[in-house]
């Protein structure tokens, strides 16, 4: 009995730091369609939002700066010039694995290209497009 | 005859050792994971601890990108950069804030390399080390192993 509770408890642990890109969507989706109702996640919204300039940051006026217009290429830090793993997830399979670090990079990123945190809408959208992209 | 040779040996052996920095064992894994995203997790010699306190008090606007920490981490990194340090007199001022390719050492190091290749797209910038240091991942920084044959010696 004792070690079925450490098994459950262990593997709950375990689900509340790994996730699919499904569940990474679907958490924010859901964050969305309490802001708008019947939001539903669209990967050509993402699609638009991820080759959108938004000219707020010289070096970086968009997405695409520093990952390409290509979300399937290897893309390079506009800055320092690092080699950068592709977004999608059918060109790296380590993408959209963990919400703690896909959190942390909309929260970087967000602010320093489009100069605002981003919302849920755009982030379930952009999730929707690199885990469909081909 | 014997000492001779043990001489020249270590001599030649010596630059070699110099251009070789590892991570040191103890490097905790936020230490890669926070600072080698963006640029490679740099060999934490190549800045005083002086300079390194100075970069993590200033996060928030780090060389132009925001790059806050949470306090544990903050802690943690910021430990380990200052105990694993280089030697100040070695290294000469950085600029404030301070960068490695300011340092005395760096520019002693790099006396040789022509501008334009600084500028070369494939480099960018002096902060990407790999350009052109193709082992710098794991701390290889000898000249003969550069990965652009142009920017061979």
């Amino acid at each position: 009995m004792k070690t079925i509770a450490i098994l459950l408890l262990t593997g709950t642990s375990l689900l509340s730091h790994a996730g699919t890109p499904q569940q990474i969507g679907q958490a924010y989706a859901q964050e969305a369609s309490s802001q708008i109702p019947g939001f539903s996640a669209s990967a050509a919204r993402g699609k638009d939002f991820f080759h959108r300039r938004f000219d707020v940051n010289a070096k970086m006026p968009g997405c695409t700066a520093c990952h390409t217009d290509n979300p399937l290429a290897v893309g390079q830090h506009a800055v320092t010039g690092k080699a950068i793993r592709p977004l999608a997830v059918s060109a790296n399979g380590e993408r959209l694995s963990d919400p703690a670090k896909v959190e942390k990079w909309f929260g970087r990123n967000c602010k320093e290209v489009l100069g605002r945190a981003c919302n849920a809408a755009e982030k379930a959208d952009f999730v929707a497009y690199m885990s469909e992209a081909r | 005859m014997r000492k001779l040779l043990t001489i020249l040996g270590l001599g030649f052996a010596l630059p070699v050792l110099a251009d070789n920095l590892p991570l040191p064992s103890g490097t905790p894994a936020s230490y890669k994971s926070e600072c080698g995203s963006c640029h490679l997790p740099y060999p934490p010699a190549l800045l005083a601890a002086d300079h390194w306190r100075r970069i993590m008090s200033q996060l928030g606007d780090h060389f132009g990108s925001d790059a806050t920490l949470d306090a544990r981490q903050l802690q943690e990194i910021r430990t380990f950069l200052e105990n694993a340090a280089g030697r100040p007199e070695r290294l000469g001022s950085a600029g404030d804030p301070p960068r490695i390719s300011q340092t005395q050492r760096f520019i002693r190091k790099h006396r040789e390399v022509p501008a334009r290749f600084w500028s070369d797209p494939r480099v960018k910038s002096a902060a990407n080390c790999e350009a052109c240091h193709r082992g710098a991942a794991t701390g290889n920084f000898g000249e003969h192993d550069i990965a652009i044959r142009e920017l061979r010696r």
